[in-house]
């Protein structure tokens, strides 16, 4: 049974974005305070630090969580995906695309939360419907945009990530 | 065709969708950062009898404690517009009067540190009675804010336009009735920041915030600290995560932090929290207004009463009580009343103090207006949307002039008006309306009608100030931005300008207004946003607030770029041999335009006046670089007859809703909303999308969710995101946008601000729309948010209001 | 809005964690997935000397079919639960009030059993397993014993759970094929905290008389509160506009809400009677359509 003093520190290893960073943190040390503060990816912001507004959203092994509701020693182990490495996502070009092309960000301080959850709603469903976008965003606060665009774009990202997938899966089809 | 009317999508938004933005958190400017954590009063109203700081000054890793006793040594009270004996520092000194207050600042090496040496320090209170309602507190038995006053009263002033006297006796109908608009908050996404460093070899502060101005704050900034304005040095990050007004109340934090890195002699960050943030940053202004209008049977408006009493809070903070007074060049709204009185009262409560917000002012002055157009039509059974247009200011009335002063540059609003009754289909839905009230069924239709300020006369605020007093003083006027174009010696452009963008896209624009210029592409233009006081062009207007960039800050731009066009033509005129007037600018290239091979590239123009001054046509200056300050000469001190015009530019919103209520639950659903806009001209047209939307997000959350919702002792009840209740993608209905437009007389680029009309609007429309489903239950809708327990309490309140005999039939 | 320290364990398997739990558990708490304790650490509205977290817990995170049962593990995902496609056939009362829990990216990481032992009195899920005769396991490192949720609520908050126990399960029977339910909630916006949420279940009878009816409110009460004379005043009759009068008349009656800065207490008084009846209502007519008949209520 791992063990940590309240005043003590741990060493932990946080895999984020496919790369490694040893950090050493207090176990009630936040994982975005982490991410921000020790790995210095800035990228994921603190919105509300109760769990409500969505800008710390992260992926943890591949689902969306709000990374001011996790220790960053419970992120030991898994795998944290952040803004930064969206790119690096097979959906992530796409939803970067989309969002720029529906003006979907506005200050852009709640865009990064957004983003990875709109990351994991397409890796699970890209055929996903209106009203499923729209209940996936409503965990998200945003106050420039009145919410119509981002919906958009998310659509609209999808449809791509579709496409590109229809692409995919002619291949395997034939050479069966 | 150029860039400018084009649906460009932003620049800015790259860095912001791979988290590489720079927002005041991000930042570690200076080595041994230190953090701050703010110990806040948990009563409304208290005296602080004694501070106890020995054991959390003992605690590991804590570096200095700061009281407002401390504090205060370095410190004058901060400058506000009215005189008043309310002193008003940015922590409590000898006593607390709201709940939030800072009464001490730990700085410790971790946030997490400071947050806990919080718990040990011993703040022994005498706790005092409390008033947070505006209206109680104005009774003589009403507990005493402040000392130094008789009473809580700390503005009030009377005007009076036209006789209003006279058009109440030729009014058929009188409608009076009191209206209340409720505290409600912008909640930016980012909550205030601030990094402070004292250097006392210098005796300067620095202060790093997202801080977005108006940057008259920094002269009050500068005097509350009594340093000359060379010895505060402000910054800007690049990137600002939100604000609608609300993070110019982010000043006092910075005088705070710059006098507690001086104590504690480190450079300090301090970053709020969301529960500090709801509860103690800065607010909207809740209203009582009771208005009377004189309508004749017609539906004729003949003249207005109003009288306004505005909740500041616990203290008079500049710019208040300016919410008075940014609407008052725009009175009467869109109509056609020419008599008009209006009485202004400021008000001290035990409640956060109030400050700008999306629409200043607005909301509170649409919702009063536009519930007694819809009220006048019930009562002289009229139809509401043909009141509305009986008394609409006429299309070839403009420029008009408003009784108050405001000078309408342009527009349309009846062509708005019928678009807007068209695209929600008004006449259908009337009669559909019918057709659901036989069925059981609530359906309401709601209109506003609202002139939207962009660009404010400093001015305005100077109607505070008796005439007498103005008379004394300075005089007030001006809404001037500045902005400078510089060509470096490889021939690429770079823009600075001190509009300080919280995300509407100013980046974008400012480089499609330099791109049309200067004959480039957009993405070529580099512009340079954030702000620093020390080497920035700025003056006391500069800032991003009421809606000023479209029509200031974008042609202060536009002046800039175009002397630095001017110049390289004569550049190019000179190189070529040709008449400056023959040539264009085009592709990178000043070309002579009949004859487009015979040019010369913006890269070899650049070099010549970096690297060849000698070749430059005689008395020409080296360099390539402009910088304009943009102003317009409407913007006026106010009169001796306290008239004003009180912004540059008046756009113009036309909205129809459509609700269904259910009266069981009180939920109030929206079924569509349209609205039409007249902003002038569209700089881009993407953008002015997302600034409408967005507002409109924000006007719906003050009608149907929002309040600072305070208990009689001054607590705070919607102090989190769980209970402060912004709408949702969930929460937002369909919306139709439109626009026409009538560009601008005054600007060379024609534009108007945009994102604040919907937040004046909306709350009004809605409210209109739900008295008008409610209607045959007699229902009055006089306060907001329109939030389903409120609904169906205004139901059972009109229930018991009507007989028995009544309710049957 | 950072938490205060504390002790962190870390147990492997469920015996470290109930060893951690008898040494500990008076002055610790239990750590799983967080939703609701995290913000509350964060604000310092609670701070535990420890946190025991069972996020390594492994053996609890399963969702099993047995004899009329299904057994929850108390580590499962609410996102799991709500995914799982023979839960959504067998329990479409959970189907149908697990998208109401907070929102996507909180029910990702909230368990089961985390939402039941932290007992808020608006929560969909103990209000649905209750309605279900959900049974909560308690583990010790004594030993084990089952408590019905009817019985596991204490009041507001507070539960049967002992300081050295730990919620390993919640097993729920496998209500019959042609049960008709429904699950409705008055919240302001989606994802927020239930007003007012209903549960019923019910059956009809060929005369389409209701019978097995089970109806429990939450948000009026401490706990998830059953209306046994709204179950008895339903109980052989159909469903018609009279019955649904007498229906949101008894309901406001037996609830004694609190106000609150989103309703006062008459007006959630009021609305449990309005959403218990569109909840029996929906209940009713899923029961005449499962048992094929056309309702023409």
């Amino acid at each position: 049974m791992q063990h940590v003093g309240a005043d003590a520190r741990v060493r932990v290893n946080l895999c984020v974005n496919g790369e490694s960073h040893a950090v050493w943190v207090e176990p009630r040390t936040l994982l975005c305070d982490a991410l921000r503060d020790a790995c210095g990816l800035t990228g994921t912001h603190v919105g509300c630090e109760h769990g409500v507004c969505g800008a710390c959203t992260v992926l943890l092994d591949g689902v969306a969580v709000r990374s001011c509701l996790l220790f960053a020693v419970q992120a030991s182990g898994a795998e944290v995906w952040t803004v930064e490495g969206l790119a690096d996502l097979p959906q992530g070009p796409a939803l970067q695309q989309a969002f720029h092309e529906h003006h979907a960000l506005q200050c852009g301080f709640c865009t990064p939360g957004v983003l990875m959850s709109a990351a994991e709603l397409l890796a699970r469903n890209p055929e996903v419907p209106e009203e499923e976008v729209v209940d996936v965003l409503s965990g998200h606060l945003c106050r420039c945009t009145g919410y119509t665009s981002i919906v958009q774009a998310v659509q609209s990202a999808a449809a791509t990530v579709r496409e590109s997938r229809g692409g995919d899966t002619v291949e395997p089809r034939n050479s069966v | 065709m150029g860039y400018l009317g084009q649906p460009l999508a932003r620049l800015e938004d790259a860095r912001l969708t791979s988290g590489q933005g720079r927002f005041i958190d991000d930042l570690r400017p200076l080595p041994n950062l230190h953090h701050a954590a703010i110990l806040r009063s948990p009563y409304a109203h208290a005296r602080i009898r004694s501070i106890r700081c020995d054991q959390a000054l003992a605690l590991p890793g804590v570096r200095a404690v700061v009281t407002g006793a401390d504090a205060a040594r370095w410190l004058k009270p901060f400058p506000v517009g009215v005189k008043v004996a309310a002193p008003y520092y940015p922590i409590a000194v000898d006593k607390v009067r709201y709940a939030g207050e800072p009464v001490a600042v730990v700085v410790a090496d971790s946030r997490y540190t400071a947050e806990d040496a919080l718990a040990s320090i011993v703040v022994e209170y005498e706790p005092l009675p409390v008033v947070v309602d505006p209206e109680l507190a104005l009774s003589p038995e009403a507990p005493r804010l402040h000392e130094g006053l008789d009473s809580n009263l700390v503005h009030q002033r009377t005007f009076s336009y036209g006789d209003a006297a006279r058009a109440f006796t030729e009014a058929d109908v009188v409608i009076r009735h009191r209206f209340t608009f409720p505290k409600v908050h912008a909640t930016p996404l980012e909550t205030y920041g601030v990094i402070a460093h004292y250097q006392s070899s210098e005796d300067t502060y620095t202060v790093w915030s997202n801080f977005h101005g108006p940057f008259t704050l920094h002269s009050v900034m500068a005097a509350a600290l009594q340093v000359p304005g060379n010895r505060l040095r402000v910054l800007v990050p690049q990137d600002v995560g939100g604000s609608y007004g609300n993070k110019s109340g982010v000043y006092p934090y910075m005088v705070l932090m710059a006098v507690v890195s001086r104590l504690a002699k480190v450079p300090v960050k301090w970053v709020e929290d969301r529960q500090e943030h709801l509860l103690a940053s800065s607010t909207g202004t809740d209203r009582v207004t009771w208005i009377e209008a004189g309508f004749r049977r017609d539906g004729t408006l003949t003249g207005l009463r109003m009288r306004y009493i505005d909740n500041v809070g616990a203290y008079l903070r500049a710019p208040e009580p300016a919410c008075l007074y940014r609407m008052h060049a725009a009175l009467t709204g869109p109509y056609r009343v020419r008599d008009v009185e209006v009485e202004a009262l400021a008000v001290v409560t035990n409640k956060c103090p109030t400050g700008l917000i999306r629409g200043y002012g607005g909301p509170q002055h649409c919702f009063p207006l536009e519930r007694v157009m819809q009220m006048a039509a019930q009562e002289l059974g009229l139809d509401a949307a043909e009141v509305v247009r009986r008394n609409l200011i006429r299309a070839c009335e403009f420029p008009y002039t408003t009784p108050s002063g405001g000078v309408y540059d342009s527009g349309d609003y009846e062509q708005a008006l019928a678009r807007a009754l068209e695209r929600i289909d008004y006449a259908g839905w009337r009669q559909r309306q019918a057709e659901a009230r036989a069925a059981g069924r609530y359906l309401g239709i709601g209109l506003a009608c609202v002139v939207e300020p962009s660009g404010s006369n400093m001015g305005y605020i100077a109607l505070a100030q008796t005439p007498a007093e103005r008379e004394r003083g300075l005089p007030k006027s001006g809404c001037a931005e500045a902005a400078s174009v510089t060509v470096d010696p490889t021939g690429s452009v770079c823009v600075r300008f001190s509009t300080v963008p919280t995300g509407q896209g100013h980046e974008t624009v400012a480089a499609q207004v330099v791109a049309d210029a200067l004959g480039i592409a957009p993405a070529a233009v580099r512009v340079i946003t954030g702000m620093d006081s020390w080497t920035q062009p700025w003056t006391v207007a500069s800032g991003s607030y009421s809606s000023r960039f479209a029509p200031i800050g974008a042609n202060a731009v536009y002046r800039a770029a175009h002397q630095v066009r001017e110049k390289l033509l004569q550049m190019a005129a000179h190189a070529l041999g040709v008449p400056a007037d023959a040539l264009e600018l085009r592709g990178g290239y000043a070309q002579v335009r009949e004859q487009p091979d015979r040019r010369v590239s913006l890269q070899r123009l650049a070099g010549m006046a970096h690297w060849h001054p000698a070749g430059l046509p005689a008395g020409m200056e080296p360099g390539v670089s402009a910088t304009a300050f943009f102003n317009l000469p409407t913007a006026q001190a106010p009169a001796a007859d306290d008239t004003v015009n009180g912004s540059v530019t008046y756009g113009f919103v036309a909205d129809a809703v459509l609700v269904e209520v259910d009266p069981e639950t009180g939920r109030v659903q929206v079924l569509d909303y349209v609205t039409v806009h007249d902003a002038g001209r569209l700089l881009n047209p993407l953008l002015a999308e997302g600034q409408i939307r967005g507002g409109l997000a924000c006007g719906l959350g003050q009608a149907l969710y929002e309040e600072l919702v305070y208990d009689a002792t001054g607590q705070l009840l919607t102090g989190s995101f769980m209970d402060y209740l912004c709408p949702t993608s969930a929460e937002l209905p369909p919306v139709q946008l439109d626009h026409i437009e009538s560009p601008s007389p005054l600007t060379p680029l024609g534009a108007k601000g945009l994102g604040e009309g919907n937040v004046m609007s909306a709350p009004a429309a809605l409210a209109n729309a739900v008295a008008d489903a409610l209607e045959p239950l007699h229902v009055v809708i006089d306060k907001l948010p329109l939030t389903p327990a409120a609904v169906w309490q205004a139901i059972q309140a009109a229930k018991q209001r009507q007989p028995v005999e009544e309710r049957v039939g | 809005m950072k938490p205060s320290s504390f002790d962190y364990y870390r147990p492997d398997n469920l015996e470290e964690a109930l060893a951690a739990l008898a040494e500990h558990g008076s002055d610790g708490k239990v750590l799983a997935g967080g939703q609701s304790l995290v913000p509350m650490l964060n604000m310092r509205l609670s701070a535990p000397a420890c946190l025991i977290d069972i996020n390594g817990l492994t053996e609890l995170n399963y969702l099993r079919w047995s004899e009329g049962w299904l057994h929850i593990g108390a580590l499962t995902r609410q996102r799991v639960l709500e995914l799982d496609p023979h839960v959504r056939q067998r329990f479409p009362l959970l189907a149908e009030a697990l998208p109401w829990i907070g929102h996507v990216q909180t029910r990702n990481r909230g368990t089961v059993g985390g939402s039941v032992v932290h007992a808020d009195p608006t929560a969909e899920l103990p209000l649905c397993l209750q309605a279900l005769a959900g049974v909560a396991v308690l583990t010790s490192a004594q030993g084990q014993r089952e408590v019905p949720l009817d019985s596991f609520f204490l009041t507001y908050m507070t539960t049967d759970l002992g300081p050295d126990e730990l919620l390993t399960e919640v097993k729920v029977p496998i209500p019959a094929t042609h049960q008709g339910w429904a699950f409705v909630e008055f919240s302001q916006r989606r994802g927020d905290f239930a007003l007012v949420d209903v549960a019923c279940l019910l059956q009809t009878d060929h005369h389409g008389r209701m019978t097995d009816v089970r109806l429990l409110v939450g948000g009026v009460d401490g706990v998830p509160l059953p209306l046994a004379e709204a179950e008895q005043l339903l109980t052989g009759e159909c469903w018609g506009a009279s019955l649904q009068a007498e229906l949101q008349q008894l309901v406001a009656a037996s609830v004694e809400p609190e106000a609150d800065v989103h309703g006062s207490a008459e007006y959630k008084r009021h609305l449990a009677g309005v959403m218990a009846c569109r909840a029996v209502q929906q209940a009713y007519r899923r029961a005449q359509d499962r048992r094929g008949v056309a309702c023409n209520t």
